[in-house]
């Protein structure tokens, strides 16, 4: 059994007519039970739930507030290399892209890590496009150990066999972020032209793969804008509970990056609005109170400030997505991101709204 | 009146100990243990970040507070007893509250491999609180073994749902002889109260605390609380003694 058959039982199912039957009463009613099921779930993220926001957020504080109290975990990514054989729509690093393409030095890695541990932050989630050979296996771990010096780190990397991940967490990996991008399995054809990435059932369940390998903290999400927010968001929180339930000893947590705009053109299908963005972030909270969820500076400064009472856990901080960002010229960026602010201004106004920067999470054993 | 309370080689005052995750910024720690006149404040060691001293919790913790540095994070036995060396390793003192949680859904401890943490670091000379469900064969366990007390939860961690374990909490506070401390559950400090009520050695709050409106003032509330509970406890413990007087006043006519 794979996710992927949760996603089969519900891929047909008639949202539309499930949504035209439900009642302000019925959205009341939901926000006010202590364990929601996944339809109860599917519409906290109906239309007729929209006017339920103001209920939802409460109830979703006190629940955050419960589960993680008033820190705010922080981490910083660092884009190791932008080597990708694989072309997708909506990716400035795609392997058509005439960009630049580097990977940094295992001491040029060093250097970005003392760079970021100066700021004070400890934890890093390092990326790479998918390149098995511009930057393999070996690389990534080799890097691990360089940063582990400084800092404990997650990985947002291609997909991996339970083997490789069992190697990188034996080398001091303590989380993984993959997102499947899009769950419906048709577009996820249409925009992943080629390269590996391609084959739908193997990224899909490569978070489980990273749980068997026993893998801290597991971080999900689908990129918001290529189908329908609503049955996307839908199909995060039940590969988030699905893990959840299966993997209980491994945390989860659900991103919701939203689309940026990048190098090439690709139009969104659908734009995710603030409103709906919100909607999204409590029901999720509500279906999964244990979960974290990550907001990155994808987002706009004064929104990330706004939805910090709603569900979040963790946020990203001093963010570049250039490789080699901090200690060399930025002249590789995956996507431009919005809230540009220094760590030291994040921890200033995470203090003022009452939050508690978290910099350092775990301890590498 | 002195009433006294011994843990290992520490004789305690207080009967409030406070937990330092979940507060809306560090220093406020320290006005908590002010107000709270906590004694044993735990701390998890995954978040202790030693280089930075404004960073660092323990920073915020007074030298006459007895440190109790928890694993948290640990999923089983093995990581627990590797996160109580590099507590005391980093000299955070040889007290160490076992949490070893393989389920993050709910944050139930996993009791067995809590044993067998427990039972590692007593030999290791550690002083051993384990966190656990309340199990009597267990916590019997946890005794022979060597725990110095044992924290049974009231409720989930965070759920400040009150002690719904109570009926289990008394069996233990009948049968065990190590300290019982309330761990986890308590949400008001009417609960905190009522868990020395009912003969609970201590108490255990953090969420309760940290994420009041305002947790300087909530500190004080527990201490009252927990206070009050200690002495209707000890008064209660006065009225049977009574029964037990030898002056005999309702039967001494048959003599
Ligand atoms: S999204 Fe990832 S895999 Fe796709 S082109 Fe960009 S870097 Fe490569």
């Amino acid at each position: 059994m794979s996710f992927y058959e949760v996603y089969n039982q519900y891929k047909n199912m008639d949202f539309e007519g499930y949504f035209s039957k439900l009642t302000e009463n019925d959205i009341h009613r939901i926000i006010n039970k202590d364990k929601i099921s996944a339809l109860e779930f599917l519409a906290l993220l109906s239309p007729v739930a929209k006017g339920s926001l103001e209920l939802m957020a409460r109830k979703a504080n006190v629940l955050t507030k419960q589960n993680f109290g008033k820190a705010m975990i922080l981490y910083t990514p660092l884009y190791l290399g932008n080597y990708c054989v694989n072309q997708c729509a909506y990716c400035g690093f795609n392997v058509n892209n005439p960009i630049p393409r580097k990977k940094l030095a295992l001491d040029e890695v060093e250097l970005e890590a003392k760079a970021i541990a100066d700021t004070g932050l400890r934890h890093i989630l390092i990326l790479t496009g998918e390149s098995r050979k511009g930057t393999s296996v070996d690389y990534i771990e080799e890097c691990v150990k360089v940063i582990n010096k400084y800092a404990t780190v997650s990985i947002e990397i291609y997909p991996l066999e339970q083997e490789e991940y069992e190697r990188l967490i034996k080398a001091g990996v303590d989380g993984l972020t993959l997102y499947q991008e899009v769950y419906n399995e048709q577009i996820y054809d249409e925009i992943h032209i080629r390269g590996p990435k391609k084959d739908y059932l193997n990224r899909l369940n490569a978070p489980e793969r990273a749980c068997k390998a026993k893998m801290r903290n597991v971080n999900i999400g689908a990129l918001l804008g290529l189908d329908d927010w609503e049955k996307e968001a839908f199909f995060t929180g039940l590969h988030g509970q699905y893990l959840q339930d299966k993997y209980a000893d491994t945390e989860i947590s659900v991103s919701l990056p939203r689309m940026r705009p990048h190098a090439g053109a690709f139009t969104p299908k659908v734009n995710v609005d603030d409103k709906s963005f919100v909607q999204i972030m409590l029901a999720l909270r509500l279906f999964m109170p244990r979960a974290g969820i990550t907001i990155s500076t994808r987002e706009e400064p004064e929104f990330r400030e706004n939805v910090l009472p709603l569900g979040v856990t963790k946020m990203s901080a001093g963010t570049t997505t250039a490789v080699g960002g901090r200690t060399q010229k930025e002249d590789t960026v995956q996507f431009d991101t919005s809230d540009k602010r220094t760590v030291d201004e994040i921890k200033e106004m995470l203090l003022s709204k009452g939050y508690q920067p978290v910099f350092k999470d775990w301890q590498l054993l | 009146m002195s009433d006294i309370f011994r843990i290992g080689d520490k004789a305690l005052n207080s009967r409030l100990f406070i937990g330092t995750g979940k507060f809306p910024r560090k220093p406020m720690i320290q006005e908590v243990i002010e107000s709270s006149k906590s004694e044993v404040v735990t701390v998890a060691l995954r978040r202790i970040d030693f280089d930075v001293k404004e960073e660092n919790v323990l920073t915020y913790i007074p030298e006459s507070c007895v440190l109790m540095p928890n694993t948290s994070g640990a999923r089983n036995a093995d990581e627990a007893v590797r996160i109580a060396k590099l507590a005391r390793a980093a000299g955070c003192g040889n007290w160490i509250k076992i949490e070893v949680i393989a389920d993050n859904k709910y944050l139930l401890p996993d009791n067995l491999e809590t044993l067998k943490a427990t039972e590692i670091l007593v030999k290791e000379g550690f002083v051993v609180l384990p966190y656990m469900s309340p199990d009597l064969a267990m916590a019997k366990r946890m005794e022979d073994v060597g725990a110095a007390a044992v924290m049974p939860l009231g409720a989930p961690i965070g759920s400040n749902r009150g002690i719904k374990t109570k009926e289990l909490v008394r069996i233990l506070i009948d049968e065990i002889k190590v300290p019982i401390i309330v761990d986890a559950g308590i949400g008001k400090p009417s609960e905190a109260a009522e868990a020395m009520e009912m003969g609970c050695d201590a108490v255990l709050v953090n969420t309760a605390i940290a994420t009041a409106a305002n947790p300087v003032q909530m500190g004080r509330a527990f201490a009252l609380a927990v206070e009050a509970g200690r002495q209707a406890y000890l008064a209660g413990t006065a009225v049977e003694t009574q029964y037990a007087n030898a002056s005999s006043p309702l039967t001494g006519f048959l003599d």
